[in-house]
């Protein structure tokens, strides 16, 4: 029972977070407080009346970059897990259903792909393209895909290692229905909790990509690049150098509470685990 | 004095469910007990209280002497001194219950080493000695195998070997048979009697099998969801059952026994 | 034991072998011309023809590819498009940053994660466990670049007591100002490793903890700590020793950002300049040294991991996944 309400509430905080930063990112598709290039508030004024949290350094509003950054975190966040999850799926269930030599060696590739960093593929990536977003969330999604892969391996590894397995194929069920019957049922829960943990980790490497100068170009403000630019006035005009990186942790900190909630909800292996 | 004196234990989880309830039994010294029930009853719970080795978050109130040492509330001193020296236990699952990275020898000899002082060769005699004294073929070669690399009935073997090292006057087996092949099942519990009996120890037996239970013991004490329900001399309870509960027990060991029967004489 | 090492060896080489082929054919698919980086912008055919010539980059890919793998044989990882130097020596310099870098806050993180994590499960239901494991959680949600931001404001700024970025100019020979301009990228690096290695500290202790054979252990007799000490610390090095192997390649390679930060002229920053120039031997040098680097530091945590838990060493690959 007590369980039961701990769950729930880390689910709430967690959407209530997320949620926030979401109305942001979903407004800011409709009315922004001032135009992305308006810089006609003066420079660098500081929180008061007319601009919330003050300007940058061009006279830019910041809350009005917040709320485009939101949308560009999510736009990350969404692009890089479904690209994770397309892929990345694919390729863990061909492994798992491979034998022998091509799973070892699909294994072996995959291991070294996790060991590069995310940003290394994505600053190639980004040399072969051009730095905008899509350039970073492939990038990313692509880094991504090798995890999600090598988990998908194994999760199905495991369903098909199953006595019903075995007996589905006795009784001459076919592979794409077991797949569809068996094997999805049973590997969706753990799937979804991973995608929202990619999805957090996604958030952070844009912001990564795009304070080194390659995620979306200006004048599309992410939060990574705010950051970037706001570096050097940290000490006279804090709040450009902390709003961004507040939300943003805010995000993944909802977001990770989501992932843990909807492990708590839906894994049941997970449950037993705890119990 | 009883080597084992339980009275009005009481086992909590830590949201305050009650999982053992106010539970009493005695044991003279030399004396063997059978604790029955299904599972969930509370049985290996009361096993464990009695050691002090409840996992974390649970709360034992009433008492547990041990060998004249109260268990309940005890400081963790207090309670290595009991541990493996007035009672030893014996425990389910003889893969998990072993440290898969240690080689077997190791592990027996880390109570004898503690506990009696032993060192180099005499250490090493020891070991095999207590590999031996659980009929184990070749003590020298088990000694220094992995877990992982001897059979099931062989690592409960080592189990016992272990528990038996430190000659405590209680000996605990939690469903010490239940996880082995049927065939190896039936050697192990007439090695548990044998050496027992050898060495006049107490024996508090847990299974939910009675008729595990009447190889090894005169008494036992039926469990039901976390309490006593009826308490007794084995062949009495059989032949006369009074709860409900025990009747089931009996009930369902008859027809395995004569299934059993009806085969044998075919 | 020495089956096993030749195989792995063997392995290593097929990989690296492999991972050289790729990286070679990954750059040439890249868009955009080297020689463009070499000639100024209203260049004609013929000074590109000539640019290309002098890099050898107008013979055919397989020619390219041969002549790259001698080099790399005879130990010389080619020559910089664009300074004319030679990469080796270049890597070398920037790896003394690096490599001191990153294994100092891998060591620290390794220090605060493991008694932090083992705490956080142990005392999990007590307020300072729960404090613990949420300030992990917070952790891992700073981006890394933001908490050098911070710590560059708050120490270096405001207080004054470290440098807020750079390296001296001749290096480790001025050993004290080095080790300064390192101490905070290190914290950094270290804070934010740790963050996420108290998570897997914290569930392999959890594992322990619950396991029967620490309860058997505690059973004969000996007490929680000698328990935790002779069975437990064994028995949970296995998992977080293969998670420290990904954590210490990946902070090698990802410690570009970090060094943007604070400036440092570290192997990220090298490999960075290198793409944004488009010049290959800087990229496939960096890529080469760090794949060997990546496959090197897999190699010792699998082996680590199969001297301390026998039921891997059947086989030619271990490692607990």
């Amino acid at each position: 029972m007590k369980r039961s309400t701990k769950r729930s509430y880390t689910l709430t905080v967690g959407c209530v977070l997320a949620g926030l930063i979401a109305v942001l990112a979903l407004v800011s598709l409709f009315w922004l407080p001032y135009a992305a290039d308006d810089t006609s508030g003066g420079r660098l004024t500081g929180p008061g009346a007319g601009h919330l949290l003050g300007t940058d350094k061009l006279g830019r509003d910041l809350f009005t970059q917040l709320m485009t950054g939101s949308r560009i975190a999510f736009e990350a966040g969404l692009g890089s897990v479904l690209i994770a999850a397309a892929l990345g799926g694919t390729l863990g269930v061909l492994a798992a259903f491979a034998q022998g030599w091509i799973d070892d060696t699909l294994s072996a590739f995959l291991d070294i792909l996790i060991a590069f960093p995310t940003l290394l593929l994505a600053m190639l990536i980004v040399a072969a393209r051009s730095a905008t977003l899509g350039s970073a969330v492939l990038a990313i999604g692509l880094a991504q895909s090798a995890v999600v892969a090598r988990l998908v391996r194994i999760l199905v590894k495991r369903v098909l290692a199953q006595d019903y397995i075995t007996a589905a194929r006795t009784s001459g069920t076919s592979w794409p229905r077991i797949v569809a019957g068996h094997v999805l049922p049973n590997i969706w829960p753990t799937l979804v909790v991973n995608l929202a943990l990619q999805f957090g980790l996604a958030v952070l490497a844009e912001a990564g990509l795009s304070y080194l100068g390659l995620g979306a170009p200006p004048p599309n403000a992410s939060w990574g690049r705010m950051l970037q630019e706001a570096q050097a006035t940290f000490t006279t005009a804090p709040a450009g150098a902390l709003a961004p990186g507040i939300l943003l942790v805010l995000l993944v900190i909802g977001v990770n509470l989501i992932a843990d909630g909807l492990r708590d909800t839906l894994d049941p292996a997970a449950r037993r685990r705890r119990a | 004095m009883n080597i084992l004196d339980v009275r009005d234990l009481t086992i909590r989880t830590a949201d305050g469910r009650i999982l053992v309830d106010r539970l009493s039994l005695a044991m003279a010294p030399g004396e063997r007990l059978g604790l029955i029930g299904e599972s969930g009853s509370g049985k290996s719970l009361t096993t464990l209280a009695v050691l002090g080795l409840l996992p974390d978050g649970m709360t034992v109130t009433g008492s547990a002497e041990l060998a004249g040492t109260q268990i309940v509330g005890a400081s963790e001193k207090q309670l290595t001194g009991v541990r493996g020296q007035d009672a030893a236990i014996v425990f389910q699952e003889p893969l998990t219950a072993l440290d898969p990275l240690m080689r077997v020898g190791r592990q027996i000899a880390e109570p004898l080493s503690r506990r009696r002082g032993l060192k180099g060769a005499e250490l090493k005699r020891a070991v095999v000695a207590a590999l031996e004294q659980v009929r184990l073929p070749e003590p020298d070669r088990i000694a220094r195998a992995f877990p992982h690399e001897i059979s099931g009935g062989q690592r409960q073997r080592v189990a016992l070997a272990m528990a038996l090292a430190c000659e405590p006057k209680l000996l605990i087996a939690d469903e010490p048979t239940t996880a082995l092949d049927v065939t190896v099942q039936s050697d192990m519990l007439d090695l548990l009697d044998t050496l027992v009996r050898e060495r006049d120890m107490a024996v508090l037996f847990v299974s939910h099998d009675l008729a595990v239970v009447a190889r090894v013991t005169e008494r036992v004490l039926v469990m039901k969801d976390g309490r006593a329900v009826e308490e007794g001399d084995v062949r009495e309870i059989v032949r006369t059952p009074r709860e409900e509960y025990t009747k089931a027990l009996v009930e369902s060991a008859r027809q395995l026994e004569s299934a059993l029967d009806l085969r044998s004489t075919r | 034991m020495g089956r096993y090492l030749l195989r792995r060896l063997a392995f290593l080489l097929v990989s690296l072998a492999l991972a050289s082929v790729v990286l070679f054919a990954l750059l040439r698919m890249l868009p955009g011309d080297p020689a463009n980086a070499l000639t100024s912008v209203g260049a004609g055919p013929e000074q590109i023809a000539a640019a290309r010539h002098s890099i050898g980059s107008d013979k055919p890919l397989p020619e390219q590819f041969v002549h790259w793998i001698g080099q790399l044989a005879s130990g010389d990882l080619g020559t910089s498009f664009v300074s004319s130097l030679p990469v080796g020596p270049e890597i070398a310099s920037r790896l003394n940053v690096t490599v001191p870098l990153t294994l100092a806050a891998f060591v620290l993180a390794v220090l605060i994660a493991v008694p932090v994590g083992f705490v956080a499960a142990h005392r999990r239901r007590t307020w300072y466990g729960a404090l613990l494991n949420g300030v992990s959680q917070l952790g891992i949600a700073v981006p890394v670049f933001w908490l050098g931001m911070i710590l560059i404001a708050v120490f270096a700024l405001n207080a004054g007591w470290l440098p807020a970025g750079g390296f001296p100019q001749d290096g480790w020979s001025q050993p004290a100002e080095a080790i300064r301009s390192l101490a905070l990228p290190v914290i950094t690096i270290a804070l934010v490793m740790s963050a996420s290695l108290i998570r897997y500290v914290r569930s392999a202790s959890l594992d322990v903890l619950g396991s029967d054979y620490l309860r058997t252990a505690r059973a004969m007799g000996s007490s929680f700590g000698q328990a935790m000490w002779r069975h437990g610390l064994r028995n949970a090095s296995v998992p977080v020793i293969s998670i420290l192997g990904i954590e210490l390649a990946s902070t090698l390679l990802g410690a570009v950002v970090v060094e943007s930060v604070y400036a440092l002229p570290g192997l990220g920053s090298l490999l960075a300049t290198g793409i944004a120039q488009h010049d290959y031997p800087v990229i496939q040098g960096v890529l080469f040294v760090s794949t060997l680097a990546v496959l090197i530091i897999g190699f010792a945590a699998d082996f680590a991991q199969r001297i301390i838990d026998p039921r891997l060493r059947g086989r030619l690959s271990g490692g607990a996944r």
